[in-house]
């Protein structure tokens, strides 16, 4: 039997006694003894199954051997997210936690490099255009390009978009396409029917590929809605891939800040705000946007004010 | 004034003195973004085979920003020795290279001519050294500063512990460094990034730090890294300070973006003489990152990595105990992937110690630059190896608060481990007092946060 499969079957031997042991109280075996042998003795009847390591079970697992106090360690681990009491291997990290990081900053790259799926936007019936950031290394490179619309985005939206509306719905990938493919069947139906129910009008809602928060300027000088909502994905953390984030702006004109806008960040099922509530709470925003015919710094003024 | 090389018979002019330096340098996302990089690799060497003519005189008359207008300029070019500029303002930065890497030139006589140097000369011997250039350059220039702990000697690498929390909890922070401790970080410092930038909120962190360090003795210096007037306000309330922190940039605009100038550093180095706890005399710590400039419009057409040779030249007026370049946490639009960031880590160093700083690197990365652990691991290395004076130490290298990666509370025992380097003395004696480290490696009580639960 190889190395690796003496080691993949002790990690899988761990994982099921920390699992009977409970979350959080299970401590290590120490990771200098001897591998342990595996019951199996041949490849051919080899059986793995690995449990998601990635739930908070897993995250919150002590992998010091013989700790001072262990209940104690498992206190001192439940009062912070930092990747605390994960032991060690000599000097380096145990195997478990080197995998689940690998896991964690995986799912960021997918994110980040992937691309939303078309089932996704045909749902919603969003057309696609792209920002002048023709491919994704040019996004990343540069900024300014992806705050800019292409003559093409602009004629297109020109030609498909209804005119003057209350609000316009505009969703962009950002930085994490999971982000939308996650979220937005949850946080879309929310907000249509929360803003009808308000009796706003509502524009011909798209998609725009390589997609930065500052191209809702551009988009608003064609549109011209009274409140821009742009739903993107944002830059993934590690452990969080699908956080999703609303702007919205009150008449976006080319010139205007994140000063002139609203945020609400963090949507996602994943630790966020829950997309449902999110939703709920978009509508609210934009009917206070609509109320006083402002956003960002100058509504919180007027708001203030009252 | 002419600028020209020709390379396989094609012929190269710039425009200036600035044109030369940004296209001499090593390729970077940032002066791309800038428009001010070279437009073809040709060009980059052609560049270079100019700047490597240049006398030093000429780059201290031509600064990235005119001294009429910016206090950064201002305050390197009057703090330059002239008895020693006179001896080597006519050296060509080609020559100047050759200077620093020769067996005869020993790191005393770089020091010495060290002070005489302005952030474009130091900027403009970087862009022609490769990086293991960077590293033999480097090497030589010991950099030793005290506060508690003496940071910089030979043979020793510190770590800051970095035990970020996203709400700032006490028990949260407090938790992270005492793993971190169990793992032999800390002798850089104890330093925090608070989310919540009160006085209230700082001083509560600045007191639970000084606590542990009393409680179990450990030779270090605390720190909250909130803006320098908030630490200063805690200071004058009594809260207990062992390093000011600020964050620099190269030029005075963007140093205005940062709500800083050099008044109010002044104002806030001379205030740490008087209130900081530790016995000195170096109390502040800043840190810097190519590209800080563009990002706030700043940089006046200059690249990245002369605007922050510039940040050292400032740095050095307050005689700091330590400076870090965050090298990859601004994004992938400033360094694009491990290659530029890699590059710009070794330069940063170099830059730092040329300039008489004790430098050390926060080897790093966002999920949007292309970069994974493993390429920070080789810097971390590569740091080492020219003698970098501390890297960061972070639960798994992963920030729970800042949202980006770094090196780890491993890490730095593995890098003693794997180079044969030491804790700061003061902190060696001490892990090794309380039964953490032994004969250069951690002990089986080591790697466990309950250890510190005991007092």
């Amino acid at each position: 039997m190889s190395d690796l499969e003496t080691l993949v079957a002790r990690v899988l031997a761990e994982l099921r006694s920390s699992d009977a042991a409970g979350a959080g109280s299970a401590v290590g075996t120490t990771p200098t003894a001897r591998p342990q042998q595996a019951a199996t003795a041949s490849g051919s009847d080899l059986d793995i199954d690995v449990p998601d390591p990635t739930g908070e079970a897993g995250r919150l697992r002590i992998g010091v051997a013989n700790p001072v106090d262990a209940d104690a360690l498992g206190n001192l681990r439940r009062t912070t997210s930092a990747r605390l009491a994960v032991g060690r291997a000599g000097p380096r990290p145990r195997t478990g936690s080197l995998l689940l990081f690998q896991a964690d900053h995986a799912v960021t790259q997918d994110a980040i490099y992937g691309v939303v799926r078309e089932e996704t936007k045909a749902a919603h019936d969003l057309f696609s255009v792209t920002s002048q950031a023709e491919d994704r290394q040019t996004y990343l490179l540069r900024p300014d390009l992806g705050r800019r619309l292409s003559d093409a985005a602009k004629a297109e939206i020109d030609k498909r978009c209804k005119k003057g509306v209350d609000v316009q719905i505009v969703v962009g990938d950002g930085l994490s396409a999971a982000a939308i493919d996650n979220n937005l069947a949850d946080i879309l139906p929310v907000i249509t029917q929360g803003l009808s129910s308000a009796g706003f009008s509502i524009g011909t809602p798209f998609f725009v590929t390589n997609c930065r928060v500052g191209v809702m300027n551009d988009i608003n000088a064609i549109v011209r809605a009274k409140v821009l909502l742009l739903l993107i994905g944002e830059r993934p953390g590690l452990g969080i891939a699908d956080a999703m984030s609303a702007y919205m702006g009150y008449d976006p004109q080319p010139g205007k800040t994140d000063a002139d806008r609203d945020l609400i960040c963090m949507i996602t099922r994943g630790g966020g705000t829950n997309p449902l509530e999110a939703g709920a709470y978009i509508v609210e925003v934009i009917k206070r946007m609509m109320k006083h015919q402002a956003s960002g710094v100058r509504l919180r003024e007027i708001v203030g004010e009252e | 004034m002419r600028l020209r090389s020709t390379m396989f018979g094609e012929v190269y002019d710039f425009g200036s003195i600035k044109e030369v330096l940004a296209k001499a340098n090593e390729p970077k996302s940032g002066d791309q973004q800038a428009g001010i990089a070279a437009r073809s690799a040709a060009e980059r060497v052609a560049a270079r085979e100019v700047l490597a003519e240049i006398p030093l005189s000429a780059l201290r008359e031509n600064p990235a920003v005119p001294y009429e207008i910016d206090e950064v300029t201002r305050v390197i070019d009057d703090a330059v020795n002239e008895t020693v500029y006179s001896e080597i303002k006519g050296w060509k930065v080609g020559d100047f290279r050759e200077w620093i890497l020769a067996n005869s030139t020993t790191g005393d006589m770089i020091k010495r001519a060290s002070t005489a140097l302005t952030g474009e000369m130091v900027a403009g011997v970087t862009k022609l050294m490769s990086n293991m250039d960077l590293i033999v350059g480097a090497k030589k220039i010991e950099i030793v500063k005290h506060c508690v702990n003496t940071i910089g000697r030979r043979g020793t690498i510190a770590s800051r512990l970095q035990p970020n929390h996203p709400t700032d909890s006490v028990e949260g922070i407090r938790a992270a460094t005492y793993e971190g401790l169990s793992f032999g970080s800390g002798d850089s410092v104890i330093g925090i990034n608070p989310s919540d930038d009160s006085v209230s909120s700082v001083s509560r962190l600045l007191e639970m730090t000084k606590e542990v360090i009393d409680t179990w003795e450990i030779p270090t210096q605390n720190c909250v890294l909130a803006h320098i007037t908030t630490q200063m306000e805690c200071l004058k309330r009594g809260a207990p300070v062992g390093l000011m922190f600020q964050s620099l940039a190269g030029s005075q605009k963007a140093n205005e973006g940062f709500g800083i100038s050099v008044g109010l550093l002044d104002e806030a180095s001379a205030l740490a003489k008087k209130h900081c706890w530790p016995a000195g005399p170096n109390y502040l710590y800043f840190e810097t990152g190519q590209g800080t400039a563009l990002s706030a419009d700043a940089h006046y057409d200059a690249d990245q990595l002369t605007m922050e040779a510039r940040i050292y030249g400032l740095a050095k007026r307050y005689d700091p105990y330590q400076v870090n370049t965050v090298v990859g946490f601004i994004g992938p639009e400033y360094l694009y992937d491990s290659v530029q960031i890699t590059r710009a880590g070794l330069e940063d160093h170099f830059m730092g110690k040329l300039t008489g700083l004790s430098m050390g690197c926060d080897v790093c990365y966002t999920n949007h630059a292309k970069a994974t652990q493993n390429e920070i691991e080789n810097l971390m290395v590569l740091f080492a190896a020219a003698g970098g004076s501390f890297i960061m130490g972070i639960p798994m290298g992963d920030d729970s608060m800042l949202s980006y990666q770094t090196t780890s509370f491993h890490d730095i025992a593995s890098i003693r481990q794997a180079m044969d380097l030491r804790p700061l003395p003061e902190f060696e004696a001490w892990l090794e007092g309380i039964g953490l480290w032994k004969d250069g490696q951690l002990t089986a009580a080591a790697g466990d946060a309950s250890f510190f639960l005991r007092r």
